[in-house]
């Protein structure tokens, strides 16, 4: 406990310091006459604020549009290939269903920060063991366990018939989801850490090993995101720009040599320094792409 | 899906109330804080502003003032290590308390890439040794802050950060092959070594030094941070030794066997010594000019044997007394080891394979160590405490220096009993930086 609450605490203070304490401010930004070329330069990774450009407020609504339409598409595939995933399931077919459990998770976790933000459908449909209430769990997870740990489909038409409902109620909430330009912003940046909190460790799928499903849909839903904010990207911040769709490029091309098929090698196959170089590319990535607050405008 | 954080802010809500209530409005603002209270503080304030602002009102509140005094403490020109100079700071530099050290390895085929990585280095050390907050994104609401913000508010503490480049940045990936000097390599395989690949080597290496280990994690934390993309971190160790508050006098510290370390040092305060031992002149490539080069040596120390031999054998060991830090013999720390001393049966008074008597030799050939502790939690094979030493020495000549010295102790050092070296780099520390300049920029320019 006393180790988070110190996080914050150093986390924030620096805005209180700044913004109550004008002096202090002053006397901070005073102290190093090579502060400013400090600033610019130091911050590869940061956005360079130009007062020029951020003075003309961007428009969003194309974007956001766009967005919104992508986000249906994937929840269109999302209900049908989860629907053809829990048929496999109730008829027993437990060969099929395991083929068909991480493609059809893959629609699901191209939009996941959309399904963060509508409530309990993303632990309803996503938690893992531990996550929630053991009475609770239910959705993708509890079925993986028992098609992948216990071998079975017993006891799971419930859930599938549960599933298939919340990913039903997903699609309908989707059309009149709030998404802003800061949604877009944070939902990429959210869409990797995902990757680097669970997927890239293995943690996420961790009966049926299929982490790499997950992995390259987080990142294409990133960067559906950037590739929507581009234009305006480009006109704030051209360098940045530059350098997230050269970041994403790399990445793509680290993860290219797991493919498998239509889809991707087991997670259990990857030797520890090629977990390390994807979780390295993928830090490399988030990094500049946090930056793309920037088109926000202060 | 998404990881739930719970009750995080548990305390930061107890502290509110703390000032809320009024049981500090009197300190806060009026006397110097401590800087516990003064995390406590700021923490409050700052989870205000999460809150929604309850906090905040609080604090400004119990101060009555609309520009309240700064509870910042104010950096004391003792306490700030110049960044600047003709040599880089942390090598004659007294060692501080703490060492956060890190090995990068570049992920980059661009040589402009790493130019524009040591130019970003040096503007960001600059502002980490002076106690500024890094980049010019640290009040945008819609930006992740450009400096992490756990040094914010303490003083520079001596930090230092001194940079160097590895043998592997002149192999064939930037073309500058031709600018290594000939005598910078690997260090040959020495008798006992049991290196660890992931202990070993670099492209480059960041030394952060500091009197608080929280100022040094941040230096290496952000300078880590504006590397990615570029190079990755390749292995880091932290390291320790007394502080100077345990230590008032500034005695020799002793290494976690008990010892005095550092006792036959030269003077870094002669600078005729320090050119002839430490820093490289005209006789080296002009992208050294003025700078030096570091080894580092990863030494576990078999501590739990060594609790076992007896005081005369550990001297023996040493040679030198354990209390004291004196050659066995005499009484005075910085006693003149005399190696031909014998007892009446004609035996050396210091064993000749003693750890100080081999590393003195003839006492022809030195250099400049500034070596940490370090304790790296247990060593679940054994169930035993994973604690060495992180050597680094600095020296103008690897091989002429250091390697001539490790040769002789490696072969005979009685202390080879207590110890197994695990990791391994060499460093070329870059010429110190003018205002307005970049590391390396002889070497990259």
């Amino acid at each position: 406990m006393k180790y988070s609450y110190a996080l914050p605490a150093g986390l924030i203070a620096s805005s209180i310091l700044f913004a109550g304490c004008g002096d202090n401010g002053n006397n901070n930004k005073g102290n190093n006459s090579n502060n400013e070329a400090a600033a610019t330069a130091a911050a590869t990774n940061a956005p360079a604020v130009n007062a020029e450009t951020s003075a003309a407020a961007a428009d969003f609504t194309s974007a956001i549009e766009q967005y919104r339409a992508y986000v249906i598409e994937q929840s269109d595939a999302f209900v049908k290939q989860t629907e053809g995933f829990t048929d496999a399931v109730k008829a027993g077919k437990l060969d099929e269903a395991k083929a068909l459990y991480a493609p059809a998770r893959m629609y699901y976790e191209r939009i996941e920060p959309i399904a963060e933000a509508l409530g309990d459908l993303d632990p309803n449909i996503d938690a893992r063991e531990n996550d929630v209430d053991p009475a609770e769990w239910r959705g993708f997870h509890k079925i993986e366990q028992a098609l992948w740990q216990n071998k079975t489909t017993n006891g799971m038409a419930e859930v599938a018939d549960q599933l298939l409902k919340d990913a039903q109620l997903l699609r309908a909430k989707v059309e009149t989801v709030d998404i802003d330009e800061s949604l877009l912003v944070t939902g990429a940046v959210e869409l990797l850490n995902e990757v680097s909190s669970s997927k890239v460790t293995g943690e996420e799928e961790r009966y049926s090993h299929t982490d790499l499903y997950d992995f390259v849909a987080n990142v294409e839903g990133a960067q559906k995101i950037y590739e929507l904010l581009k234009p305006e990207l480009a006109k704030k911040d051209p360098a940045l720009e530059k350098t997230i769709g050269d970041k994403f490029t790399a990445l793509l091309a680290e993860l290219a040599p797991f493919k498998s098929g239509d889809g991707y090698v087991s997670y259990e196959t990857l030797k520890e320094d090629e977990v390390r170089k994807l979780s390295q590319n993928l830090d490399a990535l988030a990094e500049p792409l946090s930056n793309m607050g920037t088109i926000l405008g202060v | 899906m998404k990881k739930k954080v719970n009750n995080l802010y548990d305390n930061g809500q107890e502290a509110i109330e703390e000032v809320k209530n009024g049981t500090k409005s009197g300190q806060i603002f009026d006397k110097k804080l401590s800087r516990r209270e003064m995390l406590r503080l700021t923490g409050a304030s700052g989870l205000g502003l999460l809150l929604g602002g309850g906090g905040v009102s609080g604090i400004l509140a119990a101060s009555g003032a609309v520009h309240p005094a700064a509870p910042a403490p104010q950096a004391s020109s003792e306490d700030i290590i110049p960044f600047y100079g003709s040599h880089q700071a942390g090598i004659l530099t007294p060692a501080q308390n703490f060492l956060c050290f890190a090995s990068f390895d570049l992920t980059t085929s661009s040589i402009a890439d790493v130019k524009k990585l040591l130019q970003s280095w040096t503007t960001a050390a600059a502002a980490l040794t002076s106690g500024t907050l890094i980049g010019n994104a640290n009040e945008n609401p819609n930006l992740p802050p450009s400096d992490t913000g756990e040094a914010d508010g303490l003083t520079p503490s001596k930090c230092t950060i001194t940079f160097g480049v590895g043998p592997s940045l002149f192999d064939g990936r930037y073309g500058l092959a031709s600018k290594r000097p000939s005598t910078f390599a690997d260090l040959p395989a020495f008798a006992g070594d049991s290196l660890d690949p992931q202990w070993c080597g670099g492209d480059l290496c960041v030394q952060a030094c500091a009197d608080d280990l929280q100022v040094a994690f941040h230096a290496i934390r952000n300078l880590a941070r504006i590397a990615r993309g570029t190079a990755v971190l390749r292995w880091t160790q932290e390291g320790f030794q007394r502080t100077g508050g345990a230590d008032p006098k500034g005695g020799t510290p002793r290494n976690l066997l008990g010892f005095k370390d550092g006792t036959g040092n030269p003077d870094v305060t002669d600078a005729a010594e320090m050119r002839e031992v430490v820093w490289c002149g005209s006789e080296s490539p002009a992208w050294m000019n003025g700078g030096t080069y570091m080894a580092v040596r990863r030494v576990r120390l078999r501590i739990e044997v060594w609790d076992r031999s007896s005081l005369s054998d550990q001297e023996a060991t040493f040679g030198r007394h354990r209390k004291s830090g004196a050659p066995i013999g005499a009484t005075d720390e910085f006693a003149k080891l005399n190696l031909d001393a014998a007892d009446p049966a004609g035996k050396p008074v210091i064993p000749p394979d003693s750890h100080s008597a081999l590393a003195h030799g003839d006492g022809t050939v030195k250099m400049l160590r500034r070596s940490y502790s370090f304790s790296s939690g247990m060593d679940l094979t054994t169930g035993q405490l994973d604690a060495g030493l992180l050597f680094i020495s600095f020296q103008k000549d690897l091989v002429k220096q250091f390697v001539s010295i490790q040769k002789r102790l490696a072969k005979n050092d009685r202390l080879n009993e207590y110890m197994v070296h695990t990791g391994s780099a060499v460093f070329a520390c870059l010429p110190g930086v003018r205002e307005g300049g970049y590391l390396g920029e002889a070497l990259l320019g």
